[in-house]
């Protein structure tokens, strides 16, 4: 029996998809899965994992309440201050900018955030570590500056880490911008600054929400930056649960963290997406 | 303004450039520039540590890059052709897969990888005929498919993006003209994929190439090159790490300036563009 249009046509999607669905499913459903199974499981005598069935992880959480505490505090502002930055370079970028040097000026901006944000935070560690900044102080007669492994450190490194993200979506929401808008809002007698509130800025808020929420989210779950610049003094929640399932084995705690750090990303973007659609339309970003 | 953008650029750069500037000093002190000197890089190459690192994260990123290039392009002309509800459902689960944080997807991996090999490990040794059953554990396959699960999921986003700008008018000339639906893909379509695609790839070689965190729970006993450098910097800031960070930058700078090459090129060449 020779095959119907419709009967093909559902084949070759069912096959395109085949691949991507089963990975999706065994490498991201299954494993999450496995992860709240855990999270309501035992420490097993030598670490590790023993079934049971008990919220007593979840009641535990609090004994790493200082992890939530940085991570939920750090996260947003270092979104915010990415922002100040953000904003006025990407307003230079999309507004002022010789539009001959535009595209390389742009390029410029996002390439630091594809290069590893490892050897990025290490050339921080670098800098800020003794023979860094402190040692420079130390010439000039200013002595035991510490700069390294303070909160100051991680949020520079925050800041240094995710402006790019921020820049990025900010400068696609200025560029689109009509400028015949500006022009009418000049023509109409308003001073730069007014045109600027009155216009461009609430014109812009779709980028500027999708910046915060993607580099918030990020941050949410970052372990490096705090790692590296905040040597164990200021630390996330990813620093807690590297802690928890590679040195001090207690997984079935580790995975109940997991499960918060998750539900708290969740949040985060339900709200971000409820502002962004009273703010406009569903926008796309271009990552690259 | 000028000023402060001058300054943003200096931010972004002059760390980057310090420690380029420092993997070529002489001397070992890391505040002093003492003279030229390549010779932290020959150190470095002379490392077999480093060495075995590096072939395993080139093998690892080959192989997930080609498998999310593959598996998400087919994903992406799959996603064209499904009914909105199952296309919702497809869609939230990319989106999870790139939002979850790192650090999750490296437990979750760890988590299911180790309850399924100890179910399955004493099964094979059961029924194994020989000496030495074999053991599955983590390592390549792990991390390949960890790093696969975010790449994956961004090459379907950046080729459905470009799908998205494909004329539909010249597919339909195209079957018009009595093409078979095979030849308007490979005449029609997939030329005008093919940059995205490439783009794709490279992003995801460079994800997976610059991973740390997900490939630090998922590793088992192998090492990545970016778990080498995080090994080598806590033990100290020398030289020999400038080294190897330059050539990381490098070598990822060179790729992700590829594939924004590849992603104008499609731009200018769109005609929804104009």
């Amino acid at each position: 029996m020779p095959l119907t249009m419709t009967t093909k046509r559902r084949l070759v999607t069912t096959a395109l998809l085949a691949p991507a669905s089963v990975w999706l499913f065994v490498f991201l459903v299954l494993p999450f899965i496995a992860m709240m199974v855990f999270s309501v499981g035992e420490r097993g005598p030598a670490g590790g994992y023993q079934t049971a069935f008990t919220f007593a992880q979840y009641a535990n959480l609090p004994a790493r309440s200082a992890a939530y505490w940085n991570t939920l505090m750090l996260a947003p502002v270092g979104a915010f201050v990415c922002l100040i930055v953000a904003y006025p370079t990407a307003y230079y970028l999309a507004v002022k900018a010789n539009p001959r040097y535009r595209l390389l000026l742009v390029s410029l901006v996002v390439v630091p955030f594809w290069t590893s944000l490892l050897v990025r935070t290490y050339a921080w560690m670098y800098i800020l570590g003794s023979r860094g900044i402190p040692n420079l102080l130390d010439m000039i007669g200013i002595e035991d500056v510490r700069l390294l492994n303070t909160p100051g450190a991680v949020l520079l490194g925050i800041v240094y880490g995710y402006l790019p993200l921020m820049i990025m979506p900010i400068y696609v929401s200025l560029e689109k911008l009509d400028r015949r808008l500006l022009e009418a809002s000049a023509d109409l007698g308003a001073k730069p600054v007014s045109t600027f509130f009155s216009v461009t800025l609430p014109l812009s808020l779709p980028g500027v929400m999708t910046g915060v929420a993607l580099v918030t989210i990020l941050l949410l779950g970052e372990y490096l930056i705090p790692q590296l610049l905040g040597g164990g003094k200021v630390f996330f929640i990813g620093n807690a649960l590297v802690d928890l399932f590679l040195q001090s084995r207690n997984w079935p705690f580790g995975s109940a963290i997991a499960v918060t750090l998750v539900a708290i990303v969740v949040v985060v973007l339900m709200v971000a997406m409820r502002i962004a659609w009273r703010i406009s339309g569903t926008r796309q970003v271009d990552l690259v | 303004m000028r000023a402060l953008i001058t300054s943003v650029y200096l931010f972004l750069y002059a760390p980057i450039a310090l420690v380029v500037l420092f993997s070529f000093n002489a001397g070992r002190n890391a505040s002093e520039f003492t003279g030229f000197s390549t010779e932290w890089y020959g150190k470095a190459l002379a490392n077999p540590f480093l060495v075995t690192a590096l072939q395993n994260s080139l093998i690892i990123a080959v192989v997930s890059a080609t498998l999310a290039a593959v598996f998400g392009t087919m994903a992406a002309l799959g996603l064209e052709r499904l009914g909105s509800r199952a296309r919702a459902v497809f869609d939230g689960l990319l989106a999870a897969a790139i939002v979850v944080p790192g650090v999750v997807i490296g437990i979750a991996t760890l988590v299911a990888l180790v309850a399924v090999f100890g179910a399955i490990n004493p099964a094979i040794a059961a029924i194994w005929p020989g000496e030495k059953p074999p053991q599955l554990g983590l390592g390549y396959g792990s991390i390949i498919a960890a790093h696969g699960l975010f790449t994956m999921a961004l090459v379907t986003m950046i080729v459905k993006a470009r799908i998205a700008t494909l004329g539909r008018d010249i597919v339909e000339a195209s079957a018009d003209l009595y093409a078979t639906p095979l030849t308007t893909f490979r005449q029609i379509v997939l030329p005008q994929i093919l940059p995205s695609v490439l783009a794709g790839f490279l992003l995801a070689f460079t994800f997976s190439f610059d991973d740390f965190i997900v490939a630090f729970f998922v590793a088992g006993s192998k090492t990545t090159l970016p778990i080498y450098v995080f090994a080598s910097i806590r033990r100290g800031v020398t030289p020999e790490v400038n080294a190897i960070a330059t050539m990381v930058l490098v070598a990822s700078l060179m790729l992700i300036l590829i594939a924004r090459l590849l992603m104008r090129e499609k731009t200018r060449k769109s005609p929804a563009g104009e």
